[in-house]
């Protein structure tokens, strides 16, 4: 017998045992190859696996295991000890294997461990991000919501319409099922039930505002949940067995502001407020949400704006209807007043007209008579109905010029006279009266009051007549001192500012008498119509009371002042008065006197020595042109050339005449050397008239740009002439003398 | 009876306003008149010589350029007529100054026959013009003489 180096079994085999024993390891080799395989193949499926590592390893020890178990069966039956050698190497590096394994595992298995619990965490956190998106959305369609309820209600001014569609619009939003609100009564002791959204005729319903549930609504100006049961709650008769839905009410304030500053509310200390209840639909078992509360608060505020907005408009219109009225009533008035005014006129000319007739036969025939024989008992009724008639013919004159000037339908014939001759006038007027009276009078007439002015002279002599008249009826002894002079800027009235404008002065006239003087307290009075000092002294005297009236119209519209200064009873007054008038370049425009004009002295003053230059080559016209000049008093020199005269010409000529009749662009060269000449010697240069027999545009374009100072066609007539070298001397330029 | 003054006066009038119906003087003789007084009492007078004198010359001026047959210097006369043009609107010479801007025309379109032949009538209108004025300044100085004063002729 070979000695068998095989190795037996332990147990005897027993047949059935081994068989299954034998199938059992077949399956579990399969099963241990099969592993791995699948995963490698779900592995490769998945990109993410982090532990490929772990895998081999895990792979190597299933690999190893199912190694161990397939040759396991070949051990059941004898077996060479190569099997066996093979199955202990099998083993051993699967006992290697699956140590590391293990060893493995406990560090990788908390890490799988945690992966399951970040998962779950992230799964928490989704969810809760889906809530809070959830919730954006919701308050981003309350927003919108609150947008179209705020345009809604904003796009109309009418009061009613605002609130309805408030209800209307909240009703839609929120899905509610009643909506109304409630209106302070005039007497503000209660609410009124103003609106409502589903009854169409809310029944007259009040409430008392004091009750303790309102107070709660109004002391906030959140919303505030209130119960179904309150007083402002119940819109409908309670059927029983619904459970009622919440109810919300919020305070709505009216106010009158149209500035609104917002988190500024301004504090007023009579709030009047209206309420705004919510309710939603009953058994619907729906809460009020915080942002539901807060669409309610933001469109509260808005239909308070949007109300006071409707109450100032209807305010407005209010106004405007009542000036519209007010205004038709003015006009009514005015035209009223002017017929009036009308009539009066009327009146007045035909009356006037009436009465003078009759008036100028009486005075004419009574003069007339005067000079005819008669006795002396005659004479002096003749003289008295003369005196009487003369006294009516003024008072007559009077009133119709104090009624025209009252309509300011008066106006001044402004005309040029000599303003010393005219004081001399009425002095020589008056001097008669005086004398007789044995009152001397003085005229003292400044030294730098013009001699020439223009104003309107009849008016004028009325006004010094009238004051000086004035001084000599009203004084009984004494003397009276007439003073004309120039006044500066400090005049005695505070809104009055005399300011001497260019050509105009103001002319003050003060009259000094040394009679009655009159009562400081009477000085007011004196200007008014009719009035007059109660003394008996002066009733004698007569007059009308009209004179100082009409004089200080006349001075007014002489853009002046009067007034009278008195040191009381028998001291004597001043009258002082201002008036404004121009003054007169020369005399040429005086009315011609009847004093004969001394020869060879030119006629008009205006130019007389202005030294010109006339430059023409035409002899006929040169001459003719110089006629002209010589006549207007101008001291003319001639040439005949360009030459010549820009050698003559000087700073002592004042203009230069130069013919520019021949074609050609030469003559307009003179004008350029000229301005030379004078720009080189620095002095003012003068003035350069163009004369030229065509008028077209290119001609004046030409010598304006030549720089020229103006244009004119020949032949000039002689006050042409003048015009045109009054307006050239005044403003330095002419170019309208076409 | 008329005394002789106011006879003359008429006639005076009557000349005056006869001149300027018949086209020889227009208004700026009239101006011209305006400007006659104390210091300058004889400027009409003194203005109407001189044109005449003026006239003279650039007649036989523009006559003398006229003659030169197939060298005529156009320009020449054209300048000289708007001198002539220039002195008669000065004056107030209608008719002169008519004629000489037809001259004038006949210069610029160079028509030799025309030129010719409106010269020759500006020369028979100055002499026209200037014997009526001489008639008119001797009825003035018989005026003068007369003691009589010189009316003022409104046109």
């Amino acid at each position: 017998m070979e000695v068998c180096n095989c190795i037996e079994p332990q147990w005897p085999a027993d047949e059935l045992l081994m068989k299954y024993q034998y199938i059992s390891d077949f399956f579990i080799a399969i099963a241990y190859f099969s592993i791995p395989l699948e995963l490698i193949y779900f592995v490769k499926k998945s990109a993410v696996f982090p532990y490929r590592w772990v895998l081999v390893q895990f792979g190597a020890f299933i690999v190893l295991c199912g190694a161990t178990h397939l040759i396991n069966l070949w051990t059941f039956t004898t077996h060479s000890r190569t099997v066996a050698l093979v199955m202990t190497t099998a083993k051993g590096l699967t006992a290697a294997v699956s140590c590391a394994t293990a060893l493995m595992l406990v560090h990788i298995i908390p890490d799988l461990l945690s992966v399951k619990t970040r998962e779950l965490f992230l799964k928490n956190k989704a969810a809760e991000l889906d809530r809070e998106m959830g919730l954006i959305r919701t308050q981003e369609e309350t927003g919108r919501h609150v947008r179209m309820l705020t345009h809604e209600i904003r796009s109309t001014l009418d009061r009613h319409t605002i609130l309805k569609t408030t209800l209307v619009e909240l009703g839609r939003t929120l899905a509610l099922e009643e909506c109304a609100l409630w209106m302070p009564t005039r007497t503000g002791l209660e609410l009124q039930l103003s609106y409502t959204l589903r009854q169409q005729h809310p029944v007259e319903y009040t409430v008392p505002i004091q009750l303790p549930v309102i107070n709660q609504v109004f002391g906030t100006s959140r919303a505030v949940k209130i119960s179904p049961n309150s007083p402002v709650a119940r819109l409908r008769p309670v059927t029983g067995k619904y459970m009622l839905g919440e109810v919300v009410a919020v305070r709505v304030p009216l106010l009158h502001l149209s500035n609104f500053q917002i988190n500024n509310w301004p504090e007023l200390s009579t709030k009047r407020y209206a309420l705004m209840v919510l309710m939603l639909p009953s058994d619907s078992a729906r809460q009020w949400h915080v942002h539901e509360l807060e669409l309610v608060e933001v469109v509260a505020d808005q239909v308070a704006v949007a109300l006071s907005h409707a109450a100032i408009l209807e305010e407005s219109m209010r106004a405007r209807d009542l000036l519209m009225e007010q205004n038709v009533a003015l006009d009514l008035a005015r035209r009223e007043a002017e017929t009036a005014i009308r009539a009066r006129n009327d009146f007045l000319a035909v009356m006037n007209h009436e009465m003078r007739t009759p008036m100028h036969a009486i005075i004419a025939l009574s003069s007339l008579l005067q000079e005819t024989e008669l006795t002396p008992e005659q004479r002096l009724m003749v003289e008295t109905i003369l005196k009487s008639s003369n006294l009516l013919a003024t008072l007559m004159n009077d009133v119709l010029d104090l009624s025209r000037l009252e309509d300011g339908s008066l106006q001044l014939e402004l005309g040029t006279f000599n303003l010393h001759t005219l004081f001399r006038e009425i002095l020589s007027l008056i001097k008669p009266i005086a004398v007789v009276k044995k009152l001397p009078i003085t005229l003292n007439l400044a030294p730098d009051l013009p001699e020439f002015v223009v104003g309107d002279e009849k008016r004028l002599m009325q006004i010094i007549l009238n004051i000086v008249g004035n001084a000599v009826k009203f004084s009984k002894q004494g003397s009276i001192s007439v003073a004309a002079l120039v006044t500066k800027s400090d005049t005695r009235a505070a809104d009055f500012f005399v300011v001497p404008t260019g050509s105009h002065f103001y002319l003050r006239v003060k009259v000094k008498d040394s009679g009655a003087g009159i009562n400081p307290q009477d000085i007011p009075k004196l200007f008014t119509k009719f009035a007059q000092t109660q003394s008996l002294a002066t009733r004698s005297s007569g007059g009308s009371g009209l004179g100082l009236a009409i004089s200080k119209r006349f001075v007014n519209l002489m853009e002046g002042n009067i007034w009278i200064e008195s040191d009381g009873l028998g001291k004597g007054c001043t009258a002082i008065f201002d008036v404004k008038l121009g003054i007169s370049e020369g005399s040429n425009e005086s009315k011609q006197s009847g004093i004969p004009k001394v020869p060879a002295i030119p006629r008009h003053a205006n130019f007389s020595g202005l030294k010109v230059l006339v430059m023409d080559e035409n002899g006929v016209s040169r001459m003719v042109t110089k006629g002209l000049l010589v006549h207007l008093g101008c001291e003319v020199t001639t040439v005949s050339s360009n030459e010549e005269c820009l050698r003559v010409v000087s700073q002592e000529h004042k203009v230069v005449f130069m013919d520019v009749c021949m074609p050609g662009v030469e003559n307009y060269q003179i004008a350029i050397r000229i301005h030379e000449k004078f720009t080189k010697q620095r002095h003012q240069r003068p003035l350069l008239v163009a004369l030229t027999g065509n008028t077209d545009k290119s001609t004046k374009e030409k010598c304006m740009s030549f720089g020229l100072d103006g244009v004119l066609l020949k032949p000039v007539s002689l006050d042409n002439m003048r015009d045109v070298l009054s307006d050239l001397l005044e403003r330095r330029v002419l170019y309208e003398g076409m | 009876m008329d005394t002789l003054i106011a006879q003359l006066q008429r006639q005076f009038r009557d000349y005056t306003i006869s001149l300027y119906q018949q086209g020889f003087l227009d208004d700026q003789f009239t101006e011209l008149k305006k400007l006659q007084d104390e210091c300058s009492p004889d400027f009409v007078a003194e203005v109407v010589t001189l044109f005449f004198e003026d006239c003279e010359k650039l007649i036989s001026n523009m006559a003398r350029a006229l003659d030169q047959t197939g060298n005529v210097d156009f320009k020449l006369v054209g300048s000289t007529v708007h001198q002539l043009k220039g002195s008669s609107s000065s004056v107030g010479a209608k008719k002169v100054k008519g004629l000489c801007v037809t001259l004038k025309d006949c210069c610029d379109s160079q028509n030799f026959e025309g030129c010719v032949r409106c010269l020759q009538q500006v020369d028979i209108e100055y002499k026209t013009l200037r014997a009526k004025l001489q008639d008119l300044f001797n009825l003035e100085q018989q005026i003068v003489q007369a003691g009589g004063r010189i009316p003022q002729v409104d046109i």
